[in-house]
């Protein structure tokens, strides 16, 4: 590997000055858990590192009034040890114990997760479903974007050179809301996504009709997709196999998935349809109030 | 080029400076220049969990770290989990469950496994099993190793 | 003669003692190879083709060699041409020496993505890579050849001018281009497919598979002034090793020293050298130190991993259930270089069922892949995926039970194995006995998408030379020497069949694995032969101990010869009965008696000893997905003795465990230009912890004449049977059968998919 400088700021400003000095051969180091095996193989060079988790706005994690902020530098581990977080955003938590082992999860964020921009990310489908907005600084100023708008290809994404993510925040659940992820892989662990899914859906006080509903899929596209036209068709329609199967079937026909050596665009489209509708049905299960791990 | 930073760390209870460089992983360091190579590499990559230590009481692959994110840490291996001669439970059940067969991959199970008991004293065998999917070993089949960990709660 | 034969009954083994190496393996403190560290040592790096099949026009290193920190460059042209190209290395085969210096560093061709094209050594490893990245190699970019059947078509692009055909063990005749043959057979396939009732053609296809040991390729060199060399490292076989390179950098054998550290994993995959001889160049040009550790995905792409396969067979039956006919096709492939293990394939397709009319034409197939070496009972987890599914399906169409179908027409000692030579004494009748008694195969099995399925498998271990050298010390330990590395606990095995053969506790044997100038020569730790084959040489060597001791107890009681005997590490007096002597005791008068007890051998053992192994497996198939769950999984296996059971489950496990995984996720995956393109254990997918249940285990121990205790051999047969036991099991569950592995989802899938209509029809 190249010799780098390393730099730990401890301010959000002075972070941001640095991007501004070395926008384009700076890298962010949040887990590291992508940047440094890019590093390794020579796909990313930077001669600046910024460690950004001494940055106390990249590290908190915070409930507000039921208002979550996940600061971009947060750990997957800290996020899936957050009881509350486990019982108010469970989707946020089924990703995050997803992530590589317990060793990976202990590095990897949320922050890097989405900058990193794999269309297999597993925390993207997750915090787009549950509407996150990000949270943008730079030397320039602040700025804030959907979440589903940060990612725009393979390892590429809307901010600028110089732009640092904050944090993501999520807004507080409704009653009677639920969400899932899912995702397939052919080992039971430590594998990157094939396909993977997640779907929130806001019930009626009956529990019985779908009032809203939110889906997003990922390693079928260039980017984590979400699909508006899966969560509309829902809305206003019972909780039954038919309106979970035919949105199923929406989000399937978005994706434009290719053969590689993680899978193949006829099994990635099977799985996308599969995992959808049953990431739907565990988040209406659990909109309903019933206990899924 | 940036030179060589000094780091200071706990590494194994004990204070130490080290100088390195940014580009070296905390697995490099603590191999080849600390020359506490009972933590071992498989992939360099965040893939097998042979480098696996506990950094300020979180699990995590040595090779996925910089030495320079090290600086007041502090870092537990292999090489401190005994006490002394008195071996730490899951040692003796390794080698009493012959957990190992050629044992490239067992300090990395081992300092998962202590972390899996600091944090959960009793799990059962999925909860095992899942805790350890980020250690690869190719010899055992995990059976006898899975059986170590469950004998070292019973201890 | 003294009486030191031993007994029926035993003292140590049959136990499972701690082994001596295990409490440095579980505090970090054993050294392995990645451990050893010189003053001065330089770390080297290598250059590797990125294309699998291109002519190479020049090498331009002079950037590489102006960097800061740079000491030596090295490339093929620092390779001498081979002295004698070929090595009889008697039933090991013949090897190619000169290839085997090209697929260290290639000279004229790259012939595998992955192939090394030149090396650097430098002060520190990450200054060594940027080196090598430095250097500019011109190609001329050649077709690509990716597998068997594209090798073996008629157009096909040819990749070596002139090829010696393969020997590992058997030789085979040039045939094709690319390609060479083994042709055996029996009686008449015609008349006897024309005598069958049912006859039934399919086709199967395998992926190329990685051994993949935790422990990379790591060796240290130096190369001193007096061309004396040294090499410590991580092998199975250091006296292997020393000799290849003695003729690959052309110094005289015994100049060459190989010190064995302790080896984390090989199965297989680490009897032969790749770095080794260019640590050895980079240390003779920079007069440092050097070595030279493989990144992950220069394991995956360049060392020596397991055939991708095409086999078609065809089977014929009566009615009730006899087997009268079989045609095989199979081919293996070579890899860059011809010599694969396709021999091990022919002979473990079919040696457990008595089939009178059979002809298998191999096929060694040269393609633009790494060079294919063994991978834990070689071939046969490829042969018995066609083979026992062959069965199974054969079973399924005559309505039988797969045992009552196997027992039908299974070999017993003495019958024809295909080369010929009868099957040596091993009882299989009692295996197919004990899977059908056991409750698992018992069980009922319930709950949808769920299916239980058989394989059987004979497998035979290799003998052969070992040496051993063992020494009484005076406070009556004894000193086990062996040139057998240890990948799994053989040092306690070998341990305890010296302690049961002296009559002493197992804590009083230290067993070490010795370098090439301490010890006499062995072949490496392969072919499931160290606790057989070197176990037997330390029995003999244990009893000749014995024997001098005997002398040493005759001179002390100033009594004739044969009136000494010993049981149990006593020795008594015939003449004088009463009158004894302790092991313990004796030793300590060695000095009185004629000085220090030792003794050196060098053996050789018999090979071909069967074993027998037989797979029992419960799975659950997600139709929706393809994903396949091991619900349940039993392994029987006869290994003669068990020596130290607990190590003997443990290959059991380990070994069912790594077939499983090749059964449904590992693969090498190319793209269309050859460029591996999962070369990481990422993306190669060995089975994690979440990914198997426990094993339960069965030892049958029907014993060995050709061991003092009976020991077979027992760690390779188990890999053989899962894929075809998962993959009769997926078809009892869903109904599809699978023939091409790895059996991932994707196709498990794809399958489920395609019988939907014709379910629904
Ligand atoms: C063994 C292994 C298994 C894995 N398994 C999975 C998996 O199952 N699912 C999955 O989705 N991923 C997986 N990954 C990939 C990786 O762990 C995740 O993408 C992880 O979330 C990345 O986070 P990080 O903090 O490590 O990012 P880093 O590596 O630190 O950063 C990634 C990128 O984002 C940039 N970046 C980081 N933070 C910011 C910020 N605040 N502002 C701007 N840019 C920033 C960095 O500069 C870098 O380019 C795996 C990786 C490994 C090694
Ligand atoms: S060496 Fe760090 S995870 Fe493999
Ligand atoms: S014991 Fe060898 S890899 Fe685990």
């Amino acid at each position: 590997m190249k010799d780098f400088q390393y730099l730990a700021p401890r301010r959000l400003d002075e972070a941001a000055a640095l991007m501004a000095e070395h926008a384009g051969s700076a890298q962010l180091l949040a887990g590291g858990t992508d940047l440094l095996i890019f590093m390794r193989n020579g796909r990313k060079s930077p001669e600046v590192v910024i460690d950004a988790k001494k940055i106390p706005e990249l590290t908190r994690l915070q409930l507000d009034a039921g208002r979550l902020t996940i600061g971009a530098a947060v750990s997957c581990r800290t996020v899936w040890e957050h009881p509350e977080i486990i019982e108010k955003f469970p989707a946020l938590a089924d990703a995050a114990t997803l992530i590589g082992g317990i060793q990976i999860q202990g590095r990897a964020t949320f922050g890097g997760n989405l900058c990193n921009a794999a269309p297999s990310a597993d925390t993207v489908p997750p915090v787009i479903v549950y509407g996150a907005t990000a949270h943008i600084a730079s030397a320039r100023g602040e700025r804030q974007a959907p979440v589903e708008e940060i990612c725009t290809g393979p390892g590429l994404t809307s901010l600028a050179p110089d732009e640092i993510l904050v944090s993501l925040s999520i807004p507080a659940p409704q009653a009677n809301s639920g969400a899932a992820f899912l995702r397939f892989i052919p080992r039971n662990e430590m594998d990157i996504a094939v396909a993977n899914a997640a779907a929130r859906v806001d019930l009626d006080e009956t529990g019985e009709t779908i009032s809203a509903a939110r889906i997003a899929i990922g390693a079928v596209a260039p980017v984590p997709l979400y699909v508006e036209a899966a969560g509309a068709a829902l809305a206003g329609k019972p909780v039954n196999d038919g309106s979970i199967a035919s949105a199923a079937r929406i989000a399937r026909d978005a994706s434009t998935p290719i053969n590689d050596m993680r899978g193949t665009v006829e099994h990635r489209k099977q799985l996308v349809e599969v995992l959808t509708a049953r990431a739907l049905r565990r988040a209406c299960d659990r909109a309903r109030g019933e206990k899924i791990q | 080029m940036s030179g060589k930073s000094l780091v200071t760390a706990t590494i194994n209870g004990e204070e130490k400076q080290f100088l390195c460089e940014p580009r070296q992983s905390l697995l490099e360091v603590l191999r080849d220049v600390l020359y506490l190579t009972g933590t071992k590499e498989g992939c360099n990559d965040g893939n097998c969990g042979a480098c696996s230590v506990i950094v300020d009481g979180v699990l995590l692959d040595a090779c996925c770290m910089l030495a320079v994110e090290a600086e007041g840490s502090s870092v537990e291996t292999i090489e401190g989990l005994a006490t002394g001669d008195e071996l730490h439970p899951l040692q003796r059940a390794f080698l009493e469950e012959t957990g190992l067969q050629c044992g490239i991959c067992t300090p990395g199970f081992l300092m998962s496994a202590k972390a899996l008991l600091d944090k959960t004293p009793r799990p059962d065998e999925q909860q095992v099993r899942h805790w350890l999917a980020g250690n690869l070993c190719r010899c055992t089949g995990y059976d006898k190793l899975v059986r170590s960990v469950l004998k070292a709660v019973e201890a | 003669m003294s009486d030191t034969s031993p007994k029926n009954g035993f003292n140590v083994v049959g136990t499972s003692p701690i082994r001596p190496d295990g409490l440095d393996k579980v505090t970090g403190r054993a050294q392995f190879a990645d451990d050893f560290h010189l003053p001065n040592m330089l770390h080297g790096k290598i250059l590797r083709s990125p294309h699998a099949h291109a002519r190479i026009l020049s090498i331009d290193t002079s950037a590489a060699e102006a960097l800061p920190g740079v000491r030596a460059v090295v490339t093929g042209a620092d390779f001498p041409a081979v002295r004698h190209e070929l090595l009889n290395q008697g039933t090991a085969g013949v090897l190619n020496i000169r290839e085997m210096s090209e697929n260290c560093m290639a000279k004229d061709k790259v012939l595998y993505d992955g192939h090394a094209l030149a090396a650097v050594a430098a002060d520190n490893p990450h200054d060594a890579e940027l080196a090598v990245n430095l250097i500019k190699v011109e190609y001329e970019l050649l077709p690509p050849v990716m597998n068997v059947r594209a090798a073996m078509a008629d157009d096909a692009p040819v990749i070596h001018e002139d090829f010696h055909p393969g020997g590992f063990i058997a030789p085979t005749e040039k045939y094709l281009p690319n390609a060479s043959r083994l042709q055996l057979g029996n009686g008449d396939p015609e008349q006897g497919f024309a005598e069958a009732d049912l006859v039934l053609e399919r086709e199967y296809t395998a992926e190329t598979i990685h051994q993949g040991y935790i422990e990379s390729h790591v060796t240290t060199v130096t190369w001193d002034s007096n061309d004396y060399v040294t090499v410590w490292t991580a092998t199975q076989g250091q006296f292997a090793l020393r000799d290849h390179l003695a003729d690959i950098i052309q110094v005289p054998i015994s100049n060459i020293n190989v010190v064995p550290l302790e080896i984390g994993g090989g199965f297989g995959g680490k009897e032969r050298l790749y770095i080794d001889p260019v640590a050895a160049f980079l240390s003779k040009k920079s007069q440092c130190p050097v070595k030279i550790a493989m990144r992950r995905d220069e394991v995956f792409r360049a060392t020596g991993p397991s055939s991708g396969t095409y086999i078609k067979l065809k089977f014929g039956v009566k009615q009730d259930g006899t087997l009268t006919a079989a045609h095989l096709h199979m081919a293996y492939e070579a890899g860059a270089y011809a010599g694969g293990p396709l021999f091990l394939g022919v002979m473990s397709a079919t040696s457990r069922y008595n089939i009178p009319n059979i002809h298998i034409d191999g096929f060694d197939v040269i393609v633009n892949k790494p060079t294919m070496r063994p991978y834990r009972a070689p071939g046969a987890p490829q042969a018995l995926f066609a083979v026992e599914q062959m069965i199974d399906e054969l079973a399924c169409e005559l309505g039988m039970d797969p045992i009552e179908f196997r027992m039908k027409n299974l070999m017993r000692s003495g019958d024809r194995l295909v080369p010929g030579f009868p099957l040596a004494p091993i009882d299989t009748e009692k295996m197919m006995e004990t899977v059908k008694a056991h409750p698992h195969y018992q069980a009922p099995l319930e709950g949808a998408n769920r299916g239980r399925g058989l394989a059987y498998s004979i497998w035979f271990n290799i003998g052969e030379i070992s040496s051993a050298r063992m020494q009484v010390n005076p406070d009556g330990s004894v000193t086990l020497a062996t040139a057998s590395p240890d990948l799994s606990g053989t040092r306690i095995s070998l341990a305890m069949q010296a302690a049961e053969t002296l009559g002493i506790d197992v804590e009083q044997v230290s067993p070490t694995v010795s370098d090439t100038q301490s010890i006499g020569f062995s072949l490496p730790s392969v072919g499931s032969r160290t606790t057989y084959s070197t176990g037997a040489v330390v029995c003999e060597v244990a009893q000749e101990i014995l024997k001098q001791m005997c002398e040493r107890a005759v001179l002390l009681w100033e009594t004739d010869a044969g009136q000494v005997s010993v049981e149990n590490g006593v020795f008594s007096n015939k003449a004088e009965p009463g009158q004894t002597i302790t092991f313990n005791e004796l030793a300590a008068r060695m000095f009185e008696t004629g000085g220090p007890i030792s003794h050196h051998r060098t053996g050789h053992t018999q090979s071909f000893i069967p074993g027998t192994a037989a797979h029992l497996v419960d799975v659950e198939v997600d139709p929706e997905t393809g994903k396949v769950d091991i619900l349940r999984y039993t392994v029987f296996q006869d290994v003669g003795k068990a020596v130290h059971p607990d190590y003997v489950e443990g290959q059991m496990q380990g070994a069912a465990v790594q077939g499983i995984g090749m059964a449904l996720n590992e693969e090498y995956f190319y793209d269309d230009e050859g460029r591996l393109k999962n070369a990481s254990l990422l993306d190669y997918r060995l089975p994690t912890s979440l990914d198997v249940p426990m094993l339960e285990t069965v030892v049958l121990e029907s014993p060995n004449p050709a061991h003092p205790f009976g020991v077979r051999g027992c760690g390779e047969i188990s890999i053989a049977p899962p894929p075809a036991a998962i993959a009769n099991a997926i078809y009892d569950a869903v109904g599809v059968r699978l023939y091409s592995m790895p059996m991932a989802p994707r196709k498990v899938c794809a399958a489920v998919k395609a019988a939907e209509p014709a379910k629904a029809a």
